[in-house]
């Protein structure tokens, strides 16, 4: 596994998730912290494209040999493009969390959302 | 209103694990290592070389006296006829209804001494069971949690592996005895939770780091207690507080083969009962056939709970252990589990799921 990163590019949920915004979409995932705590990821099933997500509820899960969870959603949208490469290697969650382990791509119904989240430094600070 | 939480017993391996990078957990009063790099890995390295686990979290009572045969052959399961000074014996302890108190394994010390392992977080109420049922026969019953750590080699190297360290020959599957390993003298034991050949050593908890460090040294992956779920689950081994309970008899567990009915031990008469007239639910071994992963307390459709659910490392697929209806429990039935809303499809499967061929 890799060793700990918080990229500074990328806006934080307090809940272990990112976002990285994109004009009025967003890509989101879990964060280092996540996949380290949930251990070797060994299943997610994307939603569905078109699935509404809404900021602090949950949209999906990921499951690990132990444990399943839940992840939450960091912002408001709606799901227009999923990773369908993790059906096949889902631990690519756990080996690059922040690039081939992207989970979903959204488009934000209030981009205005993303003043509430953390940035890098706020988001470890929780951490500790 | 405040409750206090007893302090959580720590294993004399404590910073062995904590060296080694160790994700530590909360298991039955403990804090035990979960995993060090990874589950899969270290269920691999016990499959396919060899791996040690720190057990220390599991209790021993000691039974002594002129009256241990007797004594034992009333309060456990199986038949200690059949358990030789030397060897080893899986066995229940049940309740007057023929409920599962815990599952144990013992060892025959001695004619007249036998070391029982019991589950961590049943120790207290075994060691009070124990007491209360002894006040009728000639024996002492002696709390030894605090004498021993426990230490499981297993895999196809687990034996080489301890063989040199050892001064002897080590115990064949199922038998026990005295030797020394790594200079320090304790009990070897052939018996294992994983399927693999390898031994279980009981030794003083103050020589365990030293005896832990040369058998890490001598090749072992450290393996913490999420493989030893993944490892025990693929070749159907069962977990107290997930497959067995005091709600449940051993006839539907599986477990008749380990009770002597006719030995009268307490719950004899309603094992026998459940035996002849057959159980309303069997457990059950099954597999995913679809994607999902069944976890503990997820509902068969039709009727049934599933009792450990997890991934396999080897299958590379959801598999676990279900209470069924008697008539759906045969191979090859199929399943619908419902996983958290959304049902999943699975089948029975005959027992162990894991094999060396599969």
């Amino acid at each position: 596994m890799s060793d700990p990163s918080y990229p500074e590019d990328l806006l934080y949920h307090p809940e272990h998730d990112w976002a990285r915004i994109d004009g009025d979409e967003a890509i989101f995932g879990i964060t280092w912290f996540a996949q380290d705590s949930l251990g070797e990821v060994v299943f997610f099933e994307a939603p569905k494209l078109g699935t509404t997500v809404a900021k602090d509820t949950a949209y999906t899960e990921v499951e690990s040999v132990k444990a399943v969870s839940d992840v939450i959603s960091p912002l408001s949208g709606e799901i227009v493009a999923v990773n369908e490469a993790l059906a096949d290697s889902p631990e690519a969650i756990n080996e690059d969390p922040y690039g081939e382990g992207w989970l979903v791509r959204v488009k934000l119904s209030d981009p205005a959302e993303q003043e509430s989240l953390l940035d890098a430094a706020g988001y470890e600070a929780t951490l500790s | 209103m405040s409750f206090t939480t007893p302090a959580l017993r720590h294993s004399p391996l404590d910073a062995r694990h904590r060296a080694a990078g160790a994700k530590l957990i909360d298991f039955a009063g403990w804090q035990m290592p979960v995993q060090y790099e990874g589950i899969k890995a270290e269920h691999l390295a016990a499959r396919r070389d060899a791996a040690v686990f720190d057990v220390s979290h599991m209790g021993e009572i000691e039974t002594r006296g002129p009256g241990t045969q007797a004594f034992l052959q009333h309060l456990l399961t199986n038949d200690l006829r059949r358990l030789p000074e030397g060897g080893a014996q899986y066995s229940l302890a049940c309740n007057e209804a023929g409920g599962v108190l815990d599952d144990l394994f013992s060892y025959r010390l001695a004619e007249c001494r036998v070391l029982t392992v019991t589950n961590a977080a049943n120790h207290e109420r075994d060691l009070d069971w124990f007491r209360r049922q002894a006040q009728a026969f000639d024996v002492d019953v002696v709390d030894r949690r605090d004498d021993f750590a426990m230490l499981a080699v297993q895999g196809p190297r687990a034996r080489d592996l301890v063989t040199g360290l050892s001064d002897g020959s080590l115990p064949t599957r199922m038998h026990c005895c005295q030797r020394t390993v790594d200079g320090v003298p304790m009990l070897v034991c052939g018996t294992g939770y994983t399927g693999e050949p390898g031994v279980e050593l009981l030794l003083d908890p103050g020589h365990a780091p030293a005896v832990w460090d040369a058998i890490v040294a001598a090749g072992a992956t450290p393996a913490g207690l999420g493989a030893r779920d993944t490892l025990r689950l693929e070749v159907g081994y069962h977990l107290y507080g997930n497959d067995l309970s005091e709600d449940r008899g051993p006839i539907e567990a599986g477990l008749g083969w380990c009770c002597a009915d006719a030995t009268g031990f307490i719950g004899a008469a309603a094992v026998a009962r459940v035996r002849a007239d057959g159980p309303a639910q069997r457990l059950v071994a099954f597999a995913m056939t679809g994607p999902g992963i069944a976890r503990q307390g997820n509902p068969v459709h039709g009727g049934g709970v599933v009792t450990s659910g997890t991934f396999s490392p080897c299958l590379e697929r959801g598999i676990g252990m279900a209470y069924v209806p008697a008539d759906r429990a045969t191979p090859g039935t199929e399943m619908e589990i419902d996983v958290r809303g959304r049902a999943r499809a699975a089948v029975v499967a005959k027992k162990p799921l894991y094999t060396k061929e599969s």
